[in-house]
């Protein structure tokens, strides 16, 4: 029970990551990496800094507190040379504003149930639990198995929300320690998918056939990304593979910029800072056009 | 801008408009009719004889008004939105009433006339005379310096005792049969043997007065009726005035029959409680959907009364509460209350006496009436219990996600478990509910009087300064020696609570004195009359009449206190970040020039309302400690002292007095509210905050304040709804007391934007993303900021 997990976040309150009052557990790494990605700091499978100078006062605590010398003030805030920096995250660890931040916290089961638990009372009255998600949480099977097992004895709902990149032993081996899959279909075409993700969607599709099939939970999700994966034939064939499988209902996740910041903070691209949420109309569209298909969808407001 | 009516139809929308767009005037007439009966019975009656003539003498001859188009009658004052004034209690002298004229927040329109009578009349009279007179004389030069320095505040100071809410005995008894029992009371004294048998007489006698002046005034109220439905064309409303004389004639004499009876019953006493003296959260009907069941289904059976009619009376009588605005305070009892609001605060839901669910139709039906009229007053709270259907809480959350405040959430297994463990019955318990803001009582049998809030943070502040104010330099407080000399963070805790105990003598000695002074001066015998055991008992309510008495102190910025603490056991004793010295001169300097010190105790110190029992465990000792030094004591007239944690606005005052605490917060800015935790401190969500709340044992409280910030997108579609009410299960189940969700608007997200630091943890949800509003980017910010002005459910 050593084994630890890379985890950049514990969310509790979380409302949209399936039934309930749910606490998300947000694991690091991914095997996709997609342009329209809100959350960037899941993408490597290592710890990172992350930067927000908004938050820094310029008080140099973090010049003074790097072991390396990899930190360098040429106007108000720091500037971390990648090359030298080991992330040691002293400087963030001293960082008085938390405007240096690391990402990433190697965490053992215990520790995450440990903050699970606080929320026990919580998910009873909700029929909540915990979600796992990300990043990618099956890129860390053999730990994400433990983790639910653990959950599972103790009586918590387990819900997992997975990109489907996966081998299907490994979905088969969490599969049964989970009570609902929240599953993502963003492409289906495997070059678009190739394109816009960096994986293909072959595996992701037989995965999804495999869940239906088989009796697991499931709540598909769909990001709408305008020009990417909303025009009519895309949506169609959406449609198409949902009813094939006894699927007919969608949640559709609007295209956001939200986490157009966190970009900036780990000093990555984002390709997409021009590329503008769907309107209104457009999701009324998207959604007539399910509708037509006999798929009804699920929107957040 | 137009504004939108609000209301049924046309009578409620003018009758609602009129008492929202009146300004608050100040009537003199009440403080002239009470100096005309004191000179003319002044020494020649007993007090409590003289009080209830003064009664008398206002309900025989007080300005009887009737609004256009209403259906429940009777004001305070001469018109809507007048508020009297209580020379007996606080003698305004004209600079008072300048300022009350000219303040630019709740202010109240004074003539030149009423200043000349106050000048000319009431002042000469009533300068020394006044209870806020004598009590400033009689309290001790230390009292006076602790009061000054904003260590704890006064109450009684300028309002009478109150805090206290009707039973249902009204609603079976009319005054006439009071009246009969206090003839029995009066046969059955023993007065041979009984040492206050003439004081028991005394006191029934005056009831008795009192009972007949009540209807008296009601039956003024059916001439004037009759005298302007003689003048009335419209034939409706000629009808409706006939209705209204007979009702008068018949109640409060008598016992209601039908449920307009019935409310008009409870306004006239109602305004009997207020107009005897300005006591402390009004007068309130207390479980009100549990009252009128029996009138309302009787009369929705019989064919006598729609629902729609129903609902009409009840929004009629919801403007009548909003028409009387809280009498104008002055000077600390001003900033400790700074409102019109009178804490009428009327409860839903509950339980019945058996113990079962006491959600009826009513209880809905009241709901709509309060989305509807959206008013100031009445407050109003739901009473959630395991028994009462989740709907009822889905119903009120409809209307509480709305975000302007109403109703907030209690908590009826622990309000019993409270009162029981004050040693009331389980019957009483069960009727009993929550009052003012969140005091738990026992309604209609209960003297619960909160005698003032007291500033646990302040004391840290002198124990840090070996007892001198560093606000005035004078040694306030024990010299419990240098700070630097403390070796352990127990050592600390000790220091603070040898001088929370010298300031809580000096309080409670001062209580002492005051309640001594209206044990003597200011029966309220009208008061006495609904509350029990006063008539069996022939003792007022204001001596020790009500079947149970307790006075509480208030305790105030909890979470600034816990945060405070915290950082100095976690930065000075366990991980040694600072030395005494350079905690003592940054808070010396307000952190001048030690942003990143400020900066660092707030990112890395782990604070209440996260969950952590770090922090949390110093909360309780700090409860516990406040709970041991104040709960058990016996106050003058027989009662028991208890705690309870609400601050009302005393935390903006509070926090006024003090310098930088240790928590990283600036001088002079506000403290934490309730038991919230400090403002921005909290960054695990909604959950983590009911969970430290919930390790403060609220059962030996009488009532504690918890406010939960939301945006509305939050508490937005079905799933934010049952959120709302799975949280409000999952912190009672915890035994949480109250709950109150305070669903945030456009202004407080820009202020957020102008300040982050306090709001750090504001989450705000945009379309399948939820992120901290620090977090992000100025222009989505204000695509939120707008969002949120223009949102609906």
């Amino acid at each position: 029970m050593s084994k630890k997990g890379l985890i950049f976040n514990i969310q509790r309150f979380s409302l949209h990551d399936g039934p309930g009052i749910r606490t998300t557990i947000f694991f690091k790494g991914c095997p996709s990496s997609c342009l329209w990605c809100q959350n960037p700091e899941g993408l490597s499978s290592s710890k990172e800094l992350f930067q927000s100078n908004a938050k820094c006062i310029g008080c140099h605590t973090c010049l003074e507190n790097c072991p390396e010398g990899a930190i360098s003030f040429d106007g108000p805030e720091p500037v971390n040379d990648r090359s030298i920096c080991k992330l040691c995250m002293s400087c963030a660890d001293n960082c008085p504003t938390g405007a240096l931040e690391a990402i990433g916290k190697e965490m053992t089961i215990k520790e995450i149930t440990n903050e699970v638990l606080k929320d026990r009372i919580i998910f009873e009255e909700s029929g909540g639990g915990i979600t796992l998600s990300g990043g990618e949480p099956l890129q860390q099977l053999d730990f994400v198995i433990d983790l639910l097992k653990a959950m599972k004895e103790l009586n918590i709902n387990t819900a997992v929300e997975t990109s489907g990149y996966v081998s299907i032993e490994a979905l088969k081996k969490v599969s049964t320690w989970t009570d609902l899959f929240l599953y993502d279909l963003k492409l289906l075409n495997p070059e678009k998918c190739k394109e816009y993700t960096g994986i293909s969607s072959k595996p992701v599709i037989d995965n999804f056939k495999y869940l239906a099939q088989n009796g697991s939970q499931l709540v598909v999700r769909m990001p709408l990304i305008p020009g990417i994966n909303d025009h009519h034939d895309h949506l169609r064939l959406m449609a198409d593979t949902l009813k094939e499988n006894g699927i007919n209902e969608l949640e559709l996740i609007p295209y956001h910029n939200i986490g157009a910041h966190k970009y900036r903070g780990l000093n990555m691209d984002y390709q997409l800072q021009e590329l503008e949420p769907p309107s209104k109309n457009q999701m009324a569209a998207v959604r007539e056009a399910f509708l037509s298909e006999g798929i009804s969808t699920t929107s957040e407001v | 801008m137009t504004t939108k009516l609000r209301g049924m139809n046309e009578r409620i929308k003018m009758l609602r408009l009129q008492s929202e767009t009146t300004t608050p005037t100040i009537s003199i007439e009440r403080a002239l009719l009470v100096t005309e009966a004191y000179r003319e019975h002044y020494g020649k009656v007993s007090v409590p004889m003289l009080r209830a003539l003064a009664f008398k003498n206002l309900m025989e001859k007080k300005t009887i008004c009737i609004n256009d188009g209403e259906l429940i009658v009777g004001e305070r004052g001469p018109q809507p939105q007048s508020a009297p004034t209580y020379p007996e209690l606080c003698c305004h002298t004209v600079d008072d009433l300048e300022v009350i004229n000219k303040r630019e927040k709740i202010s109240f329109a004074v003539s030149d006339e009423v200043k000349q009578i106050q000048q000319k009349e009431i002042i000469p009279y009533w300068k020394e005379r006044s209870i806020r007179h004598k009590i400033f004389e009689q309290m001790t030069e230390k009292w006076h310096e602790c009061y000054q320095a904003g260590i704890f505040t006064e109450f009684m100071e300028q309002r009478a005792p109150g805090h206290t809410v009707a039973g249902d005995k009204i609603y079976r008894q009319g005054m006439l049969d009071l009246k009969e029992e206090i003839g029995r009371e009066l046969e059955a004294i023993d007065y041979e043997n009984d040492f206050e048998a003439s004081n028991k007489s005394e006191q029934l006698k005056a009831m008795a007065v009192c009972a007949d002046a009540l209807i008296t005034f009601a039956r003024r109220h059916a001439e004037k009726a009759r005298e302007i439905a003689l003048n009335t064309s419209n034939l409706e409303r000629k009808e409706e005035l006939y209705n209204i004389a007979s009702i008068c004639e018949r109640v409060p004499a008598h016992a209601p029959r039908n449920m307009w009876e019935a409310l008009q019953y409870y306004w006239f006493v109602h305004l009997g409680v207020i107009t005897e003296l300005n006591t402390w959260d009004a007068f309130c009907p207390g479980r009100l959907d549990q009252h009128l069941e029996p009138f309302y289904s009787r009369e929705l059976a019989q064919g006598t009364l729609t629902r729609e009619q129903a609902k009409e009376l009840l929004e009629c009588f919801w403007v009548k509460f909003n028409n009387q605005p809280a009498p104008p305070k002055v000077g600390i009892t001003l900033k400790e209350s700074g409102t019109y609001t009178d804490f009428a605060n009327i409860n839903l839901g509950g339980v019945k006496s058996d113990g079962t669910d006491g959600v009826n139709d009513v209880t809905y039906l009241l709901l709509e009436v309060i989305d509807e009229m959206r008013l100031l007053q009445p407050s109003t709270n739901i009473q959630v219990s395991k028994k009462n259907p989740d709907l009822f809480i889905k119903k009120a959350g409809e209307v509480i996600r709305k975000g302007w405040g109403q109703p907030s959430v209690f908590n009826v297994e622990a309000v019993i478990q409270e009162l029981l463990a004050q040693g009331k019955s389980l019957v009483d318990a069960r009727c009993g509910g929550t009052s003012g803001c969140v005091e738990t009582g026992a309604f209609g049998k209960e003297s619960y009087i909160l005698t003032g809030y007291f500033n646990l943070t302040k004391v840290l502040e002198l124990t840090l300064n070996r007892g001198v104010d560093p606000q005035s330099g004078k040694q306030l407080g024990l010299d419990n020696g240098d700070p630097r000399q403390l070796k352990t963070f127990d050592e600390l805790m000790k220091a603070y609570a040898a001088q929370l105990e010298y300031f809580i003598e000096i309080k409670i000695h001062g209580n002492q004195v005051i309640e001594k002074i209206y044990t003597d001066e200011m029966p309220a015998p009208f008061l006495s009359l609904v509350i029990d055991d006063c008539i069996k008992s022939g003792r007022d309510y204001n001596c020790g009449g009500a079947r149970y008495n307790t006075n509480y102190v208030q305790g105030v910025g909890i979470g600034s206190i816990t945060d405070s603490l915290t950082t100095l056991k976690y930065h000075i004793y366990d991980h040694q970040t600072f030395t005494w010295d350079e905690v003592l001169k940054f808070l010396s300097d307000d952190f001048s020039g030690r942003e990143e010190t400020r900066q660092l105790i707030i990112n890395k110190t782990p604070y209440y309302g996260n969950d952590d029992d770090y922090a949390d465990s110093i909360m309780q000792e700090v409860f516990h400690l406040f709970h041991r030094l104040v709960d058990g004591r016996k106050t003058y007239r027989g009662g028991t002292y208890r705690i309870n944690m609400l601050p009302t606005t005393s935390h903006v005052y509070f926090g006024s007095v003090i310098g930088a605490t240790p928590d990283g917060r600036k001088a002079n800015s506000p403290l934490s509210e309730g038991i919230s935790p400090v403002q921005g401190a909290d960054l695990n969500g909604p959950t983590a905050v009911i969970k430290s709340a919930a390790k403060m044992d609220h059962l030996l409280t009488g009532g504690t304040l918890l406010n939960l910030k939301f945006s509305p997108q939050v508490l937005a579609g079905e799933k934010g709804l049952q959120s709302l009410v799975h949280l409000v299960r999952a912190y009672f189940r915890m035994d949480g007391h109250h709950i109150q969700f305070n669903v945030i608007d456009a202004d407080t997200l820009r202020n957020a934007q102008q300040n982050p630091e306090e709001h750090r943890g504001l989450i705000v949800r945009v379309a399948g993303y939820s992120d901290y509003f620090n977090n992000l980017s100025e222009q989505l910010q204000n695509e939120i900021i707008t969002r949120t002005a223009h949102r609906s459910f």
